[in-house]
């Protein structure tokens, strides 16, 4: 049983999900499946990486199918150690809906949900196949609009109107790629493609398909034209549900990019060139929009457009270190965005307001507290030694070594905005003196809680906080993940071999 | 639209519908139909029998909420996939067939027990989608 481990996290996520139905009508048991199926998801993640690391990259033949015609689901150590980081994130955030929840949420089927939507991610992030990698993404896409829904308050309605259209086109784009990918091919298997393309006479027909992929992910992703449902949808449902959003959604286009480009299409002169530009307005766009914006978790939505260039930029560089770079950032990424909306969350049950004029004080009444937000908001700065500083030292040095000075000096400028950015929440919300604004009658402050709720809040950040504080210290464990996810990305061999089942060929 | 002849109709209707719509599970093996269409033929017979009787008549017949088949289906569905997992040790959704025919059925395999799992998942959520919508109006 256990040479099937690869599947099991999809397997884990479905049958607590399914567990969850049969408690449709008892809230609180339902909390406590979805605490346990999120642990055993980590420790699946865990065991399947430990695999992958000591033994290479595991595939299984879904159906007993061989390769190029069934589908096959294969895990390498950039799929492994993503799906350790979302049980992770799922960990903390099903904690915190314990009490987050409205129960009206939990009776209309939240929790469930929620295990469907991390099924759905775990699924793209170890399938082989490009058509089973849209039948993810549209799981995904429908289990995130029932969370941005649920509860049926005007503004989400509203945000999620904007959220499903263009998820809803960025889908139909990929859907029409991959109908020209066989078209052009006659094969949907990654490990196939990966050998038909190089090979295909017509080059600049394979770059503009490429390129139809990219705005397909590119919408997913939140990428400079595209990125607009991103701020309009994200601050709408209630915070755990954003923390989700906001950890995994935009990440998955990434790795989806991250496995096109390298494996399937890689990346020519020309599209280089298109993604380094998209990247480089990515990141000021990005930027510029979270330096207007009033409302908090407004200005936490422009910053993940802003650093989704990041990622895209260490892509376009398309070397070695600079995906490294690219990898790293997206696993301090996925934490420290993750927190940054749990923390949203936090203050405004403190303030009653996501309006950052009217916060204040945070610092002299809870210092504490004030402390524990400092890590994830220095941590996204890049403040050494904290997580977002090591990713940007491969960055910045392969776009140095490449030649391309705009994109470093774009590197620079997102980073840059990004502490003025910090800098000013932090003065608005933490050292400003206290603002006292009208309470609002009919609202739960945060120090009206009970000891129980406080720490609903309270223990999925510190846990997410101490996998940022773990990634600062020990980066030379991610760092050593991440150079064998750089090498695998540049040299499919092993990738190939594992879907085909030719391993002992290589090891001869 | 309580009239004496639908009602009448209805009633008998209802066993021949399902037993029609077990018939159209069981072909799809070889022939158009599975379950998906034969959930959606279950389900119509229990809309018909609400249009006629009323929901309260309906819900009374089906005694469990429609919502509670969606996991039961579902919970169908997994267990045929990861059959091959924990019987033979093929990889997940491998069809395990049955070596000899079974008189009427055909060879049975767990392919069979995936539509019966889809089956109840499709009347699940079509009557839970039709009772909803009546109970608003």
């Amino acid at each position: 049983m256990s040479e099937h481990l690869v599947i099991y996290p999809i397997i884990v996520h479905m049958l607590t999900a399914i567990l969850l139905l049969f408690f449709w009508m008892n809230p609180k048991i339902q909390r406590y499946i979805s605490i346990l199926g999120s642990a055993v998801g980590i420790i699946i993640g865990i065991l399947l990486f430990k695999e992958v690391w000591t033994d290479g990259i595991q595939s299984v033949q879904l159906g007993n199918w061989q390769a190029p015609f069934g589908i096959t689901m294969i895990a390498d150590t950039l799929a492994v150690s993503l799906i350790v980081l979302t049980n992770i994130v799922a960990f903390a955030l099903s904690i915190a809906s314990t009490k987050n929840m409205v129960s009206t949420r939990v009776k209309f089927g939240y929790h469930a949900i929620f295990h469907f939507l991390i099924m759905g991610l775990s699924g793209a992030f170890i399938t082989g196949d490009l058509f089973s990698l849209y039948v993810w993404f549209e799981v995904i896409i429908i289990s995130s609009f029932v969370l941005l829904t649920i509860g049926g308050r005007k503004i989400q309605i509203e945000g999620a109107v904007k959220y499903f259209t263009l998820n809803m086109i960025s889908s139909i784009i990929f859907l029409t790629g991959i109908a020209m990918v066989y078209g052009a091919t006659g094969s949907l298997n990654m490990a196939e493609l990966s050998r038909i393309i190089p090979e295909m006479e017509n080059q600049g027909l394979v770059q503009t398909i490429s390129l139809v992929f990219f705005i397909g992910f590119g919408v997913k992703s939140g990428v400079f034209p595209l990125y607009f449902w991103l701020p309009a949808s994200y601050h709408t449902p209630p915070s755990v549900v954003s923390a989700l959003f906001a950890g995994l959604l935009t990440k998955v286009g990434i790795y989806a990019m991250l496995r096109v480009f390298t494996l399937i299409f890689p990346l020519g002169e020309m599209n280089q060139m298109i993604l380094m530009v998209i990247a480089g307005l990515t990141m000021f766009f990005g930027g510029i929009g979270a330096l207007v914006q009033k409302d908090i978790l407004r200005v936490f939505s422009y910053l993940i457009i802003c650093h989704i260039g990041f990622m895209v930029g260490g892509l376009s560089l398309f070397t070695e270190v600079a995906l490294v770079g690219a990898v790293m950032y997206m696993f301090h990424d996925i934490i420290v965005k993750a927190t940054l909306f749990m923390m949203g969350g936090v203050m405004y049950r403190i303030f009653g307001t996501t309006k950052m004029e009217n916060m204040g004080g945070l610092m002299d009444n809870y210092p504490k507290l004030s402390l524990l937000f400092a890590i994830p908001l220095f941590a996204l700065v890049g403040i050494p030694p904290l997580s977002g500083f090591w990713p940007k030292i491969s960055l910045f040095s392969a776009s140095y070594t490449a030649g391309e000075i705009a994109m470093l000096v774009m590197f620079i400028f997102a980073s840059l905005i990004t502490l003025i950015i910090v800098a000013k929440i932090w003065n608005k919300a933490f050292s400003k003196n206290e603002n006292r604004i009208e309470r609002r009658a009919s609202f739960k402050y945060f120090k009206d809680f009970s000891f129980s709720e406080k720490a609903a809040y309270i223990v999925p950040i510190v846990l997410l906080v101490g996998v940022t504080l773990y990634y600062s210290f020990f980066a030379e464990h991610f760092q050593l993940v991440a150079e064998r996810i750089g090498y695998e990305l540049m040299n499919t061999e092993e990738y190939y071999n594992a879907v085909f089942g030719i391993k002992e060929v290589t090891k001869l | 639209m309580k009239s004496l002849i639908l009602k009448t109709v209805s009633k008998t209707l209802l066993p021949l519908l399902i037993l029609f719509s077990v018939f159209v599970l069981l072909r799809g093996h070889y022939l158009p139909g599975g379950g998906f269409v034969g959930g959606l033929i279950a389900a119509v017979a229990f809309i018909l029998h609400a249009f006629a009787n009323g929901l309260p008549e309906t819900k009374k017949l089906l005694r469990i909420h429609p919502g509670f088949l969606i996991p039961i289906g579902l919970t169908i569905a997994i267990l045929s996939a990861l059959a091959p997992i924990i019987l033979t040790g093929d990889p997940l959704m491998t069809g395990l067939w049955q070596e000899q025919d079974v008189p009427v059925l055909g060879k049975i395999g767990s392919a069979l027990f995936f539509d019966m799992g889809v089956y109840f998942v499709v009347v699940g959520v079509c009557l839970t989608i039709i009772f909803t919508i009546s109970e608003s109006v």
